[in-house]
């Protein structure tokens, strides 16, 4: 990270209600000016962990700081966060300025500056002109950025979005990944988004939080959460991967040798010390499809076509061999209507030993 | 099957018997006494039709006017109270944990399970020279008067003066307020219920205190229960009759209460039949202005 001063300071949080445990002694650091993502499926505790920041829940045990002061003892109104609900909570009895105000009104901010900053905060959500519109009178996409304004005109430390694209259709989404990443460059506040949606989390954030079951998996930049996930459940969420479940039968000069059912023996380079049962995996688009057994060096796997899924930018293969069914991306690079890959071709699979995954969790 | 909404015969066979119970029994009732109230009063209290309005004329005289006027302030203090007593009430249902709703809510409409004679007879047991609510203030009287003899000032307090409790108005209002606030709490819980939650927090974390969360976010949002509650409990209220007869005085007479007596022991229906439309007519009146704010505030209800 460029600034290391951490913002946000999660200290070993747990939060039980009654007995299940939503949040299990979690610890994060969030650094000024991070876009963050907690990324996982529902029912993982990333929403819970969101509310705590905001003040919403209490946390069962640890401490969390905001800005370097303990947040124990602050309401939800005296912390220096603002939420963008999943709902968005845009008060349906309020107009767009009245709305965006709100914040500045309860506070007592003088009029003639809430008018001003209300301005320009609907200025940053373009949605300058609306400010005499009511709720009902908008799209989901415009309730959305007046949800963002209200909370940027706060000009909060940390802006907080629970799920903020999960009801917005699937274009709009793309185009709302894009602005909020422009927005969040333009404010340079910090921005913590919870997300199920791995896309989103991988395109927009700098560093993303995988949580399962209440505890975090692993805390990484993207394309090293993608290319390096420290265990199965990262691996296989995020992304496609296709895991084999191999023995370690030996190590050599920085690689360790890998019995897997129905392959030969292959050599992976690997660092650290590795035993017994552990996970492979390799990640479709790596795998690379062709008549031929492989050049030295590659691992290679025959098999035979079952089934090939066409999305229009790619196709996945998928080819049944002797260690199971392994997935192909091929990307559809010429333009045309007949398939490179029919159903029953005899193929063979090949990747480089360098993009193979070992994981030991 | 067909769809039976479109087969005419069968609507008509299930709609008869509800339709003909209304027809003979409220609709037909309510014209004759809409005729009877242009009617005039023979000399042994028959009913001669007429074309008149002198019932209406009577209804507009200043003693009349006086009940009419105490009727509305005590419906409109009753209201008042309910909503006083009743938001609380319903906040704290709508916001208990699931599992307390259901039995809360029981609680709530569990006096509706006993007759309302004998509920409003426990009320004079209880308000009554020598009731309970006396007999407690009386214990509570002693205990001190003996505590100061202790200390040297006996009878400082002298004999116990029961207090005056029952058969005025305030005892009118107490018995309303009991009778009918459920009314306001069941319709205003379940606007509550419904409301997201999201709104009050929202309001928190921009920075609003709880106060004026439930100021300027709840009570909005809350509108249409509150005015379906405060509409309901002052109708009712207006239009009461039992309350005021068991519990009120001699000056706590209400509207309802005259139109009783005209049907009874004045003989005097038609006059007692203008009554009743000027109080129906009342009644319209509150529930147009309820539509029109409603109207005004459109998409605001939600």
């Amino acid at each position: 990270m460029d600034n290391p001063k951490p913002i946000i300071s999660i200290r070993n949080v747990t939060k039980r209600f009654g007995s299940v445990v939503a949040v299990d002694d979690a610890c994060l650091d969030i650094a000024e000016g991070e876009f963050f993502a907690l990324l996982g499926p529902s029912g993982c505790g990333k929403t819970t962990l969101l509310r705590m920041l905001a003040g919403f829940e209490h946390p069962s045990e640890g401490d969390i700081l905001i800005g370097g002061q303990d947040m124990s003892d602050v309401d939800p109104n005296k912390r220096p966060v603002n939420m963008v609900f999943q709902s968005y909570a845009v008060f349906p009895h309020m107009s767009v300025a009245r709305n965006v105000g709100y914040g500045l009104r309860v506070t007592g901010v003088p009029a003639a500056e809430i008018k001003e900053r209300v301005g320009e905060a609907l200025a940053l959500v373009k949605l300058a002109g609306y400010e005499e519109r009511m709720p009902t009178q908008l799209s989901g996409g415009q309730r959305q950025r007046v949800a963002l304004a209200r909370a940027l005109v706060k000009r909060p430390k940390v802006l907080l979005l629970d799920e903020p694209l999960s009801a917005l259709d699937a274009k709009l989404r793309e185009a709302m990944q894009l602005e909020l990443v422009r927005l969040q460059q333009s404010v340079g506040i910090t921005f913590v988004i919870v997300t199920h949606d791995q896309d989103e989390a991988l395109s927009m954030a700098d560093r993303i939080a995988v949580m399962d079951s209440g505890q975090v998996r692993q805390v990484a930049p993207p394309a090293e959460l993608y290319e390096f996930p420290n265990s199965r459940f990262v691996a296989d969420f995020i992304g496609k991967m296709n895991l084999f479940a191999g023995r370690v039968a030996g190590a050599a000069d920085g690689r360790v040798l890998i019995e897997i059912q129905g392959m030969d023996r292959i050599a992976v380079p690997y660092g650290d010390q590795a035993r017994g049962e552990i996970g492979v995996a390799v990640r479709p688009e790596k795998i690379r499809l062709a008549p031929t057994p492989p050049t030295d060096g590659e691992i290679g796997l025959r098999g035979r076509v079952r089934e090939v899924a066409y999305y229009g930018d790619e196709s996945h293969v998928f080819l049944e061999t002797a260690a199971g069914v392994i997935t192909a991306n091929r990307p559809n690079a010429a333009r045309t209507t007949t398939p490179a890959v029919a159903l029953g071709d005899e193929l063979w699979a090949s990747w480089e030993p360098a993009d193979t995954l070992v994981l030991t969790e | 099957m067909r769809d039976w909404r479109r087969d005419k015969l069968a609507f008509s066979v299930f709609a008869l018997p509800a339709t003909a119970w209304l027809v003979v029994f409220f609709t037909i009732p309510l014209v004759l006494i809409w005729v009877y109230s242009f009617a005039d009063r023979g000399p042994q209290g028959q009913v001669i039709v007429a074309l008149s309005l002198e019932n209406y004329q009577r209804a507009l005289e200043w003693i009349h006017l006086g009940i009419i006027w105490k009727s509305i302030w005590i419906a409109a203090i009753t209201t008042v109270l309910c909503l006083a007593l009743g938001f609380p009430l319903a906040m704290g249902i709508a916001f208990a944990p699931q599992r307390w709703k259901n039995p809360l809510l029981l609680l709530v409409i569990l006096p509706f399970w006993t007759n309302l004679l004998i509920r409003t007879y426990a009320w004079i047991a209880v308000l009554r020279t020598r009731g309970f609510l006396n007999s407690g203030l009386e214990w509570v009287y002693d205990r001190i008067d003996g505590a100061l003899g202790l200390i040297g000032l006996p009878d400082l307090l002298g004999p116990f003066q029961p207090l005056e409790l029952l058969y005025n108005t305030p005892a009118v209002i107490i018995g309303l307020v009991y009778v009918n606030l459920p009314f306001l709490v069941l319709p205003l819980y379940a606007t509550l219920e419904k409301l997201d939650k999201s709104y009050l927090e929202a309001s928190l974390d921009l920075g609003a205190s709880q106060w004026r969360t439930f100021v300027s976010v709840m009570t909005p949002l809350a509108l249409p229960g509150i005015v379906s509650g405060t509409l309901l409990v002052f109708i009712l209220s207006l239009g009461t009759y039992l309350t005021p007869d068991l519990l009120g005085g001699p000056d706590s007479e209400m509207i309802g209460n005259l139109i009783a007596r005209q049907f009874g022991a004045a003989r005097d229906w038609p006059f007692g039949s203008a009554l009743s439309f000027l109080l129906l007519y009342a009644v319209f009146l509150f529930l147009w202005l309820r539509a029109t704010v409603a109207t005004r505030s459109k998409g605001v209800g939600v």
